[in-house]
């Protein structure tokens, strides 16, 4: 653990590191252009040049490691002269665009000039390098090869992470230019990476284009529910409208990167079909009712058939895209206040669904871990257990929690199972299960909601509400806590309490806190990560 | 020094051919370094020697050989620097087509005190002919047993193989053609790591000019007491100077190290072209300073050139006369810098383009005086300050034509033409 000082304060960090990584744990950040910590080192753009005590001639910080006793300066006159000779540099040839480039904003060009005072004072030249500006390279990204600085972060992502190499830099000297090897199109999986590894505004998604001034948007930190592996996220939205995701680095889960199709995703969570009131059947459609008129329905069709029929006769199916304090509470809502045992948890995904061996999983449910975790899916009672019961007749009320069955157990099955039985829907969407229902609770999607996920690894993660659901809708965790409370259990008032109270039910997880979860949250031990189903 | 080494063929025709070689005491070095010393001895003698590269830099090779880590067990490989590319330098490629196993011989010598069983000789795409003769050489050391297995029957195998360069002046700098071989573009690599640590494909590498390696079996034939008697001890040896330019007898001519400038211009090369006036000299290609008329009195090796801030180089030098137009001799160095940059850092990338485009405003009689300090800016910001020296290569020589040439350049601008053609004829560009 080499000490070393930095502007004069000291820091203690481990061997290998580079300037760049020491300088960030005193919150100082080297100005750099080419260097991205999750790529090889090309030390290309210069920008990143500091003084170094003993040493003649500024060095690039990306490429010096920490050594004991070393004393660096980050903003000596030199180092700041220096970096503003290597922005006028990259100026010369770059176009004026800022007024309609996207990147403006989040752009490390304008943002150095700005804190540089290199206003292009020294322009003496008319003919700038002429190259192409708008060059489709595939269906998520454009390439403005003006804009761009040459700092070969795009080819070295598609060469060393994706290891499709799609890019080349060609031609040399300044009309040096990024472009398609002959033949190919940038089409992989996770191609959008380029655009955040591009300082610049050279590469843009296609997707988000034009769309809004980053400025404008709020960022939110979450996690990508597409698949299992809960890829770390930022939502960037405003006013309840989702414009963008973005990975958000976790060295242990994503590291910077995430697929493309987790990128769009967010547009399948803001659909048109989206259930805005809580609704209950009435002679042929469904009717709006207020909440307390749904929650009462419920709670007295739960309290009837049990009189009638036994709390056996009530049963619950929750799928894997629920939070586990959605999973605790409707898991208690059966087992403990209603009595039943007939709770089911269901994780399904596509027989063919994509995956490969790097961020991307067969499992397209961001709670399977989870879901198994808190008991409901250990070879206890199943999915098909409780549709058997449904179609035998013994049970006479079904609860649904946040699942579609109609692909995951087929059509005429469901037909069978469902056709005599009381359904009760918790769902954000309308799916072929609503069509079942007698009663729809409208829940929120992950981005409105507060709670956690377990990826497959068994690592618990953090989702936060970006903003409120739509319409009437509400955070799934807070219509099980009031159907509970109604049913004589706790209320709760946040999803966080929920969770301290759930993590203390296994001893893997005990005494972990949203706080505890922080950013990225936690690993829990390997093999003992099972809690306890809630017992009655 | 009386016999000529590395342009023997000059004095012995068809010494390229391997009978002749033989017969001229060919390959006994080798036999001698392979068959009487260990590895290291071989190199011991070498640093020795004090023989400096003769690429530009002028490291000291054995020194070099040094550095390579000793219990690698990773292969080693030498690349013998072949891709002559520097103006005015043309030495490696008279050695390369006219003394090839003298190349070769140096080749197997340095190969084996660096225990490498694998050489590639980078050769310079437009060398077609070299390279048919190095292959027709290296066709012939096979056949005789000089390379291949079993060498001189020590147990000693060394496979040599040439690659030719597809036309870039970068695929000269040692890094960029290791990535060169490699099969990628030839973006030089940030140092450290070093090629001699982490070079071709990963493994320890020892890149060596052609001059260099064909100064390796004098020294193993005579020792490195008779080699380091050859000029200056601090780098001594046979050296070829490329003499091209204004002078009656351009050329190459094989001299001692250290030989003073004026002597090589004036007693060798036969003085300027015409009887007229020198006006200034590239001594070292044209990545280094140029020096004026009143500074050739000056022995050309690595320490004396550095006295009077200039360098050896490749001591390709090129010979200007009275006739000749600063700012058109710069706009031509610096036109070659801008093509020749490989782009990746941003200095020499956006610097060269940047200076030549004023060069060529400037000579056009459209540029103003500020331009001048202007070149001088640009090239202190270049400096020091990318992954290679091609910047500073660029940046050397156009300082010092603008601080030993001034007023040429300030002329250009207050004529608003070159001050040395008439009725405001301007030159001719290529672009
Ligand atoms: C831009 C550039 C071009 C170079 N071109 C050559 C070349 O064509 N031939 C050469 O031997 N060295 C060239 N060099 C020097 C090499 O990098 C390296 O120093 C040399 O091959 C080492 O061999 P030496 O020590 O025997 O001189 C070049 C260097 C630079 C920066
Ligand atoms: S396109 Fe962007 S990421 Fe790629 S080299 Fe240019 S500036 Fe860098
Ligand atoms: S790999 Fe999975 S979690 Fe990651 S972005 Fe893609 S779909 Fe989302
Ligand atoms: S200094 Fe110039 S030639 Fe050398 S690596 Fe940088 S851009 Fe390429
Ligand atoms: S960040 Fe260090 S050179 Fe680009």
């Amino acid at each position: 653990m080499p000490k070393l000082e930095i502007d004069g304060r000291e820091v203690t960090v481990e061997d290998g590191l580079n300037l760049i990584q020491a300088a960030e744990r005193l919150e100082i950040e080297v100005p750099h252009y080419c260097y991205h910590p999750g790529l090889s080192i090309s030390g290309n753009c210069r920008m990143c040049l500091v003084e170094i005590e003993k040493m003649p001639k500024l060095q690039i910080a990306c490429n010096t490691r920490v050594t004991e006793g070393m004393v660096v300066k980050t903003t000596s006159p030199k180092v700041k002269a220096a970096q503003a000779a290597v922005l006028e540099f990259l100026l010369i040839n770059h176009p004026i665009d800022c007024p309609i480039c996207d990147q403006a904003g989040e752009c490390k060009l304008q943002d150095y000039y700005m804190d540089y005072g290199v206003y292009r004072s020294r322009f003496p030249l008319q003919e700038k390098v002429e190259k192409r500006k708008v060059v489709d390279l595939g269906p998520q990204v454009v390439l403005d090869q003006e804009r761009c600085i040459l700092c070969a972060r795009c080819t070295r992502f598609l060469d060393e992470v994706t290891k499709t190499s799609e890019l080349g830099i060609f031609a040399r000297g300044d009309r040096c230019y990024i472009d398609l090897f002959p033949g190919k199109r940038l089409d992989n999986l996770y191609s959008g990476n380029v655009v955040d590894v591009c300082p610049v505004g050279a590469l843009t998604s296609k997707d988000f284009r034009f769309k809004a001034r980053v400025w404008y948007l709020e960022k939110t930190e979450s996690i990508c529910t597409l698949c299992a592996n809960g890829c770390n996220i930022d939502i960037y939205h405003r006013r309840g409208q989702m414009y963008r995701f973005r990975p958000r680095s976790n060295p242990d889960v994503n590291q910077y990167w995430m697929c493309d199709e987790g990128r769009l995703w967010y547009k399948e969570l803001q659909k048109e079909s989206r259930i805005l009131r809580p609704l209950v059947r009435g002679e042929q459609d469904f009717a709006a009712v207020s909440w307390d008129d749904a929650v009462d329905r419920v709670v007295s069709r739960l309290t009837h058939i049990k009189e009638e029929h036994g709390a056996g006769a009530i049963a619950g199916i929750i799928g894997a895209k629920a939070t586990n304090e959605e999973v605790y509470l409707f898991s208690r809502l059966l087992t403990e206040h209603v009595g039943t045992e007939l709770v089911a948890g269901l994780s399904w995904s596509p027989a063919n669904a994509s995956h490969d061996d790097f961020l991307i999983k067969a499992d397209k449910n961001p709670n399977t871990h989870g879901l198994r975790a808190l008991g409901l899916l250990n070879g206890g009672v199943s999915a098909a257990d409780v549709l058997a019961a449904a179609e035998k007749g013994t049970v006479k009320v079904l609860l649904i929690f946040a699942e579609d069955l109609v692909p995951a157990c087929g059509p005429e099955k469901l037909e069978a199972a469902l056709g005599n039985v009381e359904v009760v829907v918790f769902d954000t969407d309308y799916s072929g299960t609503t069509e079942y229902a007698d009663t729809v609770l409208p829940i929120g999607t992950a981005p409105e909601t507060d709670g956690t996920f377990t990826n497959y690894a068994g690592r618990v993660q953090r989702i936060r509400p970006a903003f409120a659901p739509p319409g009437e809708a509400k955070p799934g965790w807070e219509v099980l806590s009031h159907l509970g409370v109604k049913c004589g259990g706790t209320d709760y008032l946040s999803s966080s309490e929920v969770f301290a109270e759930l993590a203390n039910k296994s001893p893997a997880s005990a005494g972990l806190t949203y706080s505890k979860l922080g950013s990225h949250g936690v690993q829990l031990p390997e093999g003992e990560q099972s809690a306890k189903p809630a017992t009655t | 020094m009386s016999e000529r080494v590395l342009l023997r063929h000059l004095d012995v025709p068809n010494i390229r051919k391997l009978d002749v070689y033989l017969a001229q005491g060919g390959y006994e070095a080798a036999r001698k370094a392979l068959t009487t010393l260990k590895p290291e001895e071989v190199t011991e003698q070498v640093k020795a020697s004090n023989l400096r590269g003769r690429g530009g830099a002028g490291f000291v090779a054995g020194m070099k050989w040094g550095f390579l880590p000793k219990d690698s067990p990773k292969p080693v490989y030498l690349c013998c620097n072949a891709d002559e590319s520097e103006p005015g330098t043309f030495k490696d490629r008279a050695i390369i087509e006219w003394n090839t196993h003298i190349l070769l011989e140096g080749i197997l010598i340095a190969a084996y005190a660096i225990k490498s069983h694998t050489a590639y000789i980078y050769i310079r795409g437009e060398f077609a002919l070299g390279a048919k003769h190095l292959e027709e050489a290296i066709a012939e050391a096979y056949a005789k047993g000089f390379l291949g297995k079993n060498i001189f029957g020590i147990g000693y195998d060394l496979d040599v193989y040439v690659h030719r360069g597809a036309g870039a002046y970068i695929c000269g700098e040692e890094t960029g053609l290791i990535e060169s071989l490699e099969g990628k573009r030839a973006y030089p690599r940030i140092k450290p790591p070093f090629p001699a640590v982490y070079g071709l494909f990963g493994s320890p590498t020892i890149v060596q000019n052609v001059e260099t390696l064909s100064c390796v079996p004098s020294i193993m034939k005579n020792g490195p007491a008779w080699f380091k008697a050859i000029g200056p001890e601090t780098g001594p040896g046979p050296k070829i100077y490329c003499v091209s330019g204004h002078v009656e007898k351009p050329g190459l001519y094989e001299l001692p190290m250290g030989m003073p400038l004026r002597a090589v211009i004036y007693d060798y090369a036969g003085g300027i072209r015409g009887g007229k006036k020198l006006k200034a000299v590239m001594p070292a290609g044209s990545s280094f300073p140029v020096l004026r008329p009143d500074e050739i009195d000056v022995n050309m090796d690595f320490d004396s050139m550095r006295k009077i801030n200039a360098f050896l180089g490749t001591a390709g030098i090129i010979v200007m006369d009275e006739d000749t137009c600063m700012v058109r001799a710069l706009e031509i160095v610096d036109r070659f810098y801008h093509h020749e940059s490989c782009g990746q850092c941003s200095p020499c990338r956006e610097g060269t383009g940047w200076l030549h485009k004023l060069l060529v405003r400037l000579e056009e009689g459209n540029g103003q005086a500020e331009d001048i300090d202007l070149m001088n800016k640009i090239s202190d910001n270049m400096m020091g300050n990318t992954v290679c020296v091609l910047a500073d290569a660029a940046a050397m020589p156009t300082q010092s034509y603008i601080s030993k040439f001034r007023d040429e350049f300030l002329a250009h601008v207050t004529l608003g033409r070159c001050p040395l053609k008439k009725n405001g004829a301007t030159h001719q560009h290529a672009a």
